[in-house]
């Protein structure tokens, strides 16, 4: 089992012949991804590498193929629209890489999405991937193995740190998602958590938080009253300066709010093991497991 | 982005919201035009830096006179304004609004911001005016009156008259007070702000509003739509060598360590200065080179840590994934052939290709400090340091 996405997720890339679109297109397939099609408006009837289907509209590659997942590669000024037409057609997951969407976008399509049943990941994320079974995403694929771990962060190359971490010590994951660095994201850690929660093949979830907003807080509070697997978590930033954005739009201490030592200590208080070094992730969460087998023995 | 007050205003005027007569000068002689210009029997002189607290630093002058406020200008321009705000190294005053002196009745807050947990704009308003808000909330959040805005029905009439009521702007007051939280959102709204203070919102003893300072704060990334905005942006207030950085898309921010550091990722990056720390040193930067990590993007990155004289060394740590790590090598190899690089340069690359990449370095002759991972790249970088 998994969370989100499998090997029988059928996706349409939005965007697939621009330039990341193509590029990330290929490299999903050769992970295994089922991409079903494609939309390029304007270039609808053509074929992408000579097999995969280029529609004009999502409503059509939806209709054509029976893809019910998308991921947009669509520069920031138009991703707002793509999520929107994406959720329109009827996927039930759609993934958004794009960096750079205007905050007060993010809040229509969050309005907009709320009277759909369409889950949005991202923006400004790497996507998801279910090792072994399909990456809707740009991480590399072959740092995962599959397993039992499950992980959630708002950063990308820092997810890959820790799943190679995870993965060196041979510890397998069962879904990794990348939730995204912005202000407002569509999955939040909640949102995950109680995914994984619900998985039968998670046995324990990596939790990778950064300064600003009050996500983890949150996530701390639900890891106390409704978690029953163990939860590891790192949050990056614990050296960075209040007021100041640090590469991603969400990741500023603001009014003296968001620091890295009030999320560790709510998610210390909620029962969470919390790394101070990035370094110890996987160790970790390795001790862990191996604790609670003992127990169970 | 930040603005100027002085711009600040000149937007909001735009959407009807009261502020008072003013015009930005950048020469003591400019000054005394304009306050010739304006026939005031007093005026405010304001240093413009994007930064609060300026009263209490000396930024805030009265002069009753043209040739008063000329003198006056000619002690604030170049001056360093060191606030709360600026941290120790202070802003230099180059601009100065010129403004008409207002009476005070009394000092209000108003303000929208995004709640991220709700994903809702928030209105607030609070009678505790003229003192910093974080510290009202910290203190007296009872004191701050909230009103969330419906994503699709934006603010509406009836919550504006909540606000005025809770302020007790009644009488004269309420009619102008609701259109001004109106006219405050259609502001917030219509140029993409991020954050809209008016702190403090006053009330003259002749029964006027007036937004007497205010903080503007534009979403960078929604700037592609507003000209006229991204056109004010000011450089000369932000590290010369963070906006050298922003000019080659570097994401870098300047910090008061000895260890330069150069990574691929916001979160790795705030990581990597993390460890940094726990290994016993201090990070002098964020750097995130993006995706790529290129040739170039490491020379221009290599040249804007190097431009800071307290950097001793330098920590790169790459996380190559879908990039092959030999052909970051190679660019490292290249860009600190090209910079002539003195420092001690510890490098960690991993993903596809990273043994190769290992490989390269150690036989560059450049002295690379290999580390095969986060952990010993921390190690090494600090050690360095120690016997460089």
């Amino acid at each position: 089992m998994s969370i989100l996405v499998d090997r029988k997720t059928r996706v349409v890339v939005q965007g697939i012949t621009g330039g990341e679109g193509s590029f990330h297109a290929r490299q999903m397939i050769e992970y295994g991804t089922q991409v079903v099609a494609g939309v390029t408006p304007g270039k609808g009837g053509q074929l992408f590498d000579g097999m995969v289907p280029i529609y004009d509209t999502v409503t059509a590659a939806v209709r054509g193929t029976k893809a019910d997942a998308a991921i947009a590669f669509v520069p920031a000024p138009f991703a707002a629209d793509a999520v929107m037409e994406a959720a329109d057609a009827g996927v039930r997951l759609v993934v958004c890489i794009t960096e750079g969407i205007p905050m007060n976008d993010m809040l229509r399509v969050t309005e907009y999405l709320a009277k759909k049943p369409t889950r949005l990941i991202g923006p400004n994320c790497p996507g998801i991937i279910t090792p072994g079974g399909c990456k809707l995403g740009i991480m590399p694929g072959f740092i995962h193995k599959p397993g039992k771990v499950g992980v959630i962060s708002r950063s990308g190359t820092l997810t890959y740190e820790a799943v190679g971490q995870l993965t060196g010590l041979g510890l397998g994951q069962s879904t990794c998602i990348g939730i995204g660095g912005d202000p407002i994201v569509g999955t939040t850690f909640v949102d995950a958590l109680e995914l994984f929660e619900a998985d039968k093949k998670t046995e324990a979830v990596v939790m990778i938080g950064e300064i600003g907003g009050a996500a983890e807080e949150e996530a701390a509070r639900f890891i106390e009253e409704k978690m029953t697997k163990p939860v590891v978590s790192f949050i990056s930033g614990q050296t960075a300066p209040p007021g100041r954005r640090m590469g991603h739009a969400g990741a500023i201490i603001a009014g003296g709010k968001g620091t890295a030592a009030e999320k560790m200590a709510a998610l210390e208080a909620a029962g969470v093991a919390v790394c101070t070094s990035p370094a110890d992730i996987g160790r970790m969460v390795k001790k862990i497991l191996e604790a609670r087998k003992h127990m169970e023995e | 982005m930040k603005i100027h007050e002085y711009q600040a205003k000149e937007l909001l005027a735009q959407y009807g919201v009261p502020v008072q007569k003013g015009a930005v000068a950048y020469k003591p002689r400019e000054v005394r035009r304009l306050v010739e210009k304006m026939e005031l029997p007093r005026v405010v002189l304001k240093a413009q830096v994007h930064a609060g607290g300026r009263g209490k630093a000396g930024g805030i002058k009265v002069a009753d006179t043209a040739i008063e406020a000329e003198e006056l200008a000619g002690k604030m321009f170049g001056m360093k304004l060191v606030t709360p705000q600026t941290g120790s190294e202070g802003k230099i005053v180059r601009r100065i609004l010129v403004t008409e002196a207002a009476d005070i009745a009394r000092e209000l807050y108003a303000g929208i911001v995004l709640d991220r947990s709700r994903r809702e704009l928030v209105f607030m308003v609070s009678q505790a005016g003229g003192v910093e808000i974080e510290k009202v909330a910290e203190e007296h959040p009872e004191q701050i009156i909230k009103e969330y805005i419906d994503r699709a029905a934006g603010l509406q009439a009836f919550q504006a008259r909540r606000l005025a009521f809770a302020l007790d702007l009644t009488g004269p007051l309420f009619r102008p007070a609701v259109q001004l939280f109106l006219d405050l959102y259609k502001a917030y709204i219509a140029c993409d702000a991020t954050l809209l203070e008016i702190n403090p919102l006053v009330v003259t003893p002749d029964q006027k509003l007036l937004a007497l300072d205010v903080k503007f704060n534009i979403d960078d990334n929604a700037l592609f739509r507003h000209p006229e905005i991204q056109a004010m942006r000011d450089t000369g207030e932000e590290e010369p060598l963070e906006v050298e950085a922003s000019k080659s898309n570097l994401n870098y921010i300047k910090l008061d360590g000895n260890v330069g550091c150069m990574v691929n990722g916001a979160g790795l990056a705030m990581a990597t200065m993390d460890i940094i720390k726990l290994a016993g040193a201090e990070p002098a930067n964020f750097l995130d080179v993006g995706g790529g990590a290129t040739a170039e993007t490491v020379e221009n990155g290599f040249r804007i840590i190097l431009s800071d004289k307290h950097v001793q060394a330098i920590l790169i740590n790459i996380f190559g994934g879908i990039v092959r790590c030999d052909r970051v090598a190679r660019g490292v190899i290249e860009a600190a052939k090209k910079t002539g690089i003195r420092i001690p340069v510890v490098v960690r690359l991993a993903g596809t290709n990273a043994e190769e990449a290992a490989v390269l370095l150690e036989e560059s002759g450049m002295n690379f400090g290999v580390a095969k991972d986060l952990a010993e790249a921390a190690r090494l970088v600090v050690a360095a340091l120690h016997s460089a």
